[in-house]
């Protein structure tokens, strides 16, 4: 095949006879048949479109809760819910968001999708494991589903004690629910660890290995180290409300600050866990489109591992209001704003990137240049949070609110929609629709600033998180915001519906459509079960685009 | 009154504590540096994106080499500038917090879902806080269920109030006004709905608006209560009861059973009324039943202000020795004492002489203003005069 020569080379290749042929042969989706081949598969591809069909399930219930607040919010009286209803409706969407969506939803879809083939490994290195937590994932998901179905949990996604051990409503299914599913969270990074260390294809070094890989890694880190101090955390919260031990409740002689030291410790990291396989996502993508070499390749792996690593140390400046001692909050603080350089450095980098390519503007690429967009005032808005002058003003007002939407939807959505946009063709065989795809990143980012860039000023005029009626002043910034909403709302279904409607009847596409270098695109779309027909060597780094270009197949010889 | 309110679509909310400005600077400076990478950044992308689009004449991938000046480059120059930023934070945190002891002492108690204020004379109030401009305030917290937070935007002020133990919010209004005070931790069904107002008043309105307050002020509260819950049975005051004597004891430093040494406090002080058996005095047998569930909080801020008035002890002789003992010497004397059971109370005042006379004196001279100056020999009793004529 010749070098790019049309400006939309893909949609011309998607049509190619040799493409026709490609469809017929056996891949992972058409091998087997029947619904127990699904559920009792041990493929990781089949698992991870399990994971997409119920991660997607969970973020439509999450925004449908999110959707209920912001419809709330439109005029300062609580006149559309009770006060108890609005306090269910934001826990259910802070619940549901973290720990059914934005928590699982990379690691689990792309990562076992993508881990394995980037890799050149016919499986993850323990199958049965990988499905086993699919089934964590949905038993967590069901008894959290239950409790905010059958009466609801008004503690927020945080389960702040004492309140969330005295509150009546229902805390012990939900911190049930996320306990199991933070074992669905370890399962899922120590399967990746084991398969990055022991399954490289031959010649994949470390240092060859795409920068989704060691981003998977760091974030499989944080997994294995992490969630299992929330995990016990909130058993301690269900035990102290069925037992009344004295462990956060200083009613019976326990202290709510042990429960925020340890709640931050898991649940900062997580932020990370969150963000950083976005960080992966972006790193493909745009050398993908910009057609070269990344830039500074061994800085962004390395931030990667810096980010996991000191991520572990910043948790207190959730506490500066919290009567945490003055110099730990120095500290933290400082870590705070040391974790900003890694994060930094990857933004220049990506930027760099651009300079000398060959860019086009297909859907992933819009997505992953609009998550820059979006991201930098995340990262940028979490400066002022890291500073304790600032954060006493701050704190738990609609500026934090704004902050981490910026960083989880404004960064996170839009690198998953990136990533599933670039690895559609290779998950499902077919080709998105290009303009839905280019209209809808356009319609995310739009809505996005109007939803959220109104809430950093309303916060730092004092308006308070969590609130269900507010004063009168604010109103305009809340109109603006749950204006904002309506639009993103449509930017976030239209994905959703084009992408459902590409499965079944998308134009399919050929192994390569977007001539990408990494292992994952040398096998057929979608691939065989297997992954490889031959196992690949790998003979140079992840982004030599200049090479693939003179003679296709750099990497298996 | 309504509470000023900024026009229907302000950036900033009003600026009415000592802090507010330096606040205020430090945003405005991050805000301009986040303006400036949120700018500059994009179009870099966007000029990248337009210069080497794909189109012919490029259309074939390159290689171009990492630059490892530019990495390092762009790694010190953020850490520098962050560091920055944490330096200058940091600096208008301990603004915030800085403690006057001269600061009017409000009693503040949170619960589902109201705000509950005691002045120094025992006027309350629900949800209002009347305060005198340009005097440092002090409120000190406490919440009777749940955390809650005080939060008052126009004082860019907050502090969490806790279930467990006592915290602090310090700042000095600068403009007579009404203003926003918001729970801003988040409480349950009415979280939204504990929600007040801070009046800020000229220092003669405040006195006048005080004045009209008859009933006892907390102290008085706390001495009815110290003998109707049979607290000076053992508290007595006398050597050979069985609990260490009160007077004048807030400030000082006492030592364990086990060895630690505890400044005492109102959270130390509170805690033995409601979890005596936590940090036991030594030579002291744990004996002492716990309050809690007995007395309201407001009730454990009457005793502890009570306690806080105590004289300094009788048969003790605070006033004839200088005490310049050396710190180390009295807890000697003091971990000495606990192997002799009764006698143990002699320790405490020891420690006393040393520790204590600096806060206390202080105290004195300050809240007493123009007060006879000579107050100092005489000690711990005339705090409470002092006190009490500061509020006057």
């Amino acid at each position: 095949m010749s070098a790019i020569d049309a400006p939309n080379p893909y949609q011309a290749q998607s049509r190619s006879s040799a493409v026709e042929a490609a469809a017929t042969f056996p891949n992972y989706l058409n091998a087997t048949g029947g619904w127990k081949s699904w559920l009792f598969t041990g493929d990781h591809k089949r698992i991870a479109i399990l994971y997409i069909i119920t991660t997607t399930i969970a973020f439509l219930f999450g925004g449908l809760a999110a959707a209920l607040v912001r419809l709330e919010l439109l005029t300062p009286q609580g006149d559309l819910m009770s006060g108890d209803g609005y306090n269910k409706a934001f826990s259910a969407h802070g619940i549901i968001m973290v720990f059914m969506f934005l928590v699982p939803v990379v690691p689990a879809v792309l990562g076992n999708f993508l881990v394995p083939l980037m890799i050149g490994a016919k499986d993850l290195a323990f199958p049965k494991i990988n499905l086993m937590s699919w089934y964590l994932y949905m038993i967590g998901t069901f008894f959290g589903l239950y409790a905010i179905i059958a009466g609801g949990v008004d503690t927020g996604w945080t389960f702040y004690t004492p309140f969330s051990t005295t509150t009546n409503t229902n805390v012990i299914s939900a911190a049930v629910g996320v306990f199991i599913i933070g074992f669905s969270s370890i399962f899922t990074g120590f399967n990746f660890i084991v398969t990055v260390h022991k399954m490289r294809a031959p010649g994949l070094t470390w240092f060859r290995l795409p920068l989704f890989i060691w981003s998977m890694y760091a974030t499989s880190l944080i997994m294995i180290l992490g969630t299992p101090v929330i995990g016990i955390t909130v058993l301690m919260v269900a035990v102290e409300r069925l037992l009344h031990l004295g462990v956060f409740d200083p009613a019976f002689g326990g202290d709510p600050l042990l429960f925020q030291h340890l709640f931050w410790f898991y649940s900062h990291p997580a932020v990370y866990i969150m963000i950083l396989p976005g960080f992966g996502i972006i790193s493909e993508v745009i050398p993908a489109f910009a057609r070269r070499n990344i830039f500074g390749y061994s800085f962004i792996a390395m931030s990667s591992l810096a980010i996991a690593m000191v991520g572990f140390f910043v948790w207190g400046h959730h506490l500066f209001v919290s009567g945490q001692s003055a110099y730990a909050g120095m500290v933290f603080s400082a870590l705070s704003f040391v974790i900003g350089v890694p994060t930094a450095i990857k933004v220049f980098n990506w930027t760099a990137t651009l300079y000398k390519g060959s860019i086009s503007f297909e859907t992933p690429m819009l997505f992953a240049l609009f998550f820059i967009g979006l991201f930098l005032i995340g990262g940028l808005t979490g400066l002022f949070l890291a500073a304790m002058g600032l954060d006493i003003h701050l704190h738990d007002t609609y500026f934090v609110v704004a902050h981490f939407h910026y960083v989880m939807v404004g960064g996170m959505m839009l690198a998953y929609l990136a990533g599933i946009h670039y690895w559609w063709p290779k998950i499902s065989g077919r080709m998105y629709p290009e303009f839905l795809g280019k209209l809808s990143a356009l319609i995310v980012f739009v809505g996005f600033h109007i939803t959220f860039f109104p809430q950093f000023v309303m916060g730092y005029m004092g308006m308070p998180r969590q609130y269900h009626e507010y004063v009168a002043e604010f109103q305009v910034y809340h109109v603006l915001s749950t204006a904002g909403a309506s639009v993103l709302g449509v930017g976030f279904l239209m994905p959703v519906v084009y992408l459902t409607y590409s499965w079944f009847y998308g134009p399919r596409v050929n192994s390569n459509p977007f001539k990408a270098t990494g292992l994952e695109w040398q096998t057929s779309s979608p691939p065989p079960t297997t992954n490889f027909v031959e196992i690949p060597v790998v003979t140079v780094g992840p982004y030599e685009y200049a090479d693939f270009e003179e003679n296709e197949l750099v990497h298996a010889r | 009154m309504n509470p000023q309110v900024p026009s229907d679509f302000d950036i900033f909310p009003v600026q009415a504590s000592t802090v507010a400005p330096s606040v205020d600077m430090f945003y405005l400076f991050m805000v301009g540096i986040s303006t400036f990478f949120t700018i500059a950044i994009p179009l870099a992308i966007i000029y990248f994106a337009v210069k080497y689009r794909r189109r012919p004449g490029n259309d074939k991938a390159r290689r171009v080499e990492t630059s490892t000046v530019l990495e390092i480059t762009w790694t010190v120059i953020p850490f520098f500038i962050v560091m920055g930023m944490f330096f200058w934070g940091s600096r208008v945190y301990f603004l915030h917090g800085a403690e006057d002891p001269n600061a009017l002492e409000i009693l503040t108690t949170g619960k589902k879902w109201m705000w509950k204020f005691q002045h120094k004379n025992g006027r309350r109030e629900i949800n209002d806080l009347h305060i005198p401009v340009n005097t440092p305030i002090r409120l000190k917290m406490a919440s009777e269920d749940v955390l809650h937070s005080m939060f008052v935007p126009a004082f860019r002020q907050k502090q969490d109030v806790m279930p467990g133990r006592y915290t602090y919010l310090n700042f000095e209004a600068t403009r007579p006004g009404v203003y926003h005070l918001f729970c801003n931790q988040y409480c349950g069904t009415q979280h939204s709905n504990m929600i007040g107002k801070v009046v800020v008043m000229e220092p003669g309105d405040y006195q006048k608006w005080l004045g009209g307050f008859t009933g006892d002020p907390p102290e008085k509260v706390g001495e009815q209560l110290f003998s109707s819950l049979a607290c000076n049975t053992c508290h007595a005051g006398d050597s050979g009861a069985r609990g260490p004597v009160l007077n004048g004891i807030v400030g000082t430093k006492v030592a364990l059973q086990g060895g630690n040494i505890i400044t005492v406090d109102d959270n130390y002080l509170r805690e033995s009324i409601l979890q005596p058996e936590a940090k036991v005095v030594a030579g002291y047998q744990p004996i002492m039943p716990s309050f809690s569930g007995v007395v309201t909080q407001d009730q454990v801020n009457a005793l502890i202000a009570y306690i806080k008035t105590l004289p300094a002890g009788q048969a003790t002789g605070v006033a004839s020795a200088p005490a310049p003992t050396a710190a180390g010497e009295a807890a000697a004397t003091a971990t000495n004492a606990e192997t002799t059971g009764s006698e143990a109370v002699t320790p405490a005042p020891a420690v006393r002489q040393d520790v204590a006379p600096e806060p206390e004196n202080n105290d004195a001279a300050t809240t007493a203003g123009e007060a006879a100056g000579s107050e100092t020999s005489a000690g711990a009793a005339q705090t409470t005069a002092g006190e009490q004529q500061g509020v006057q």
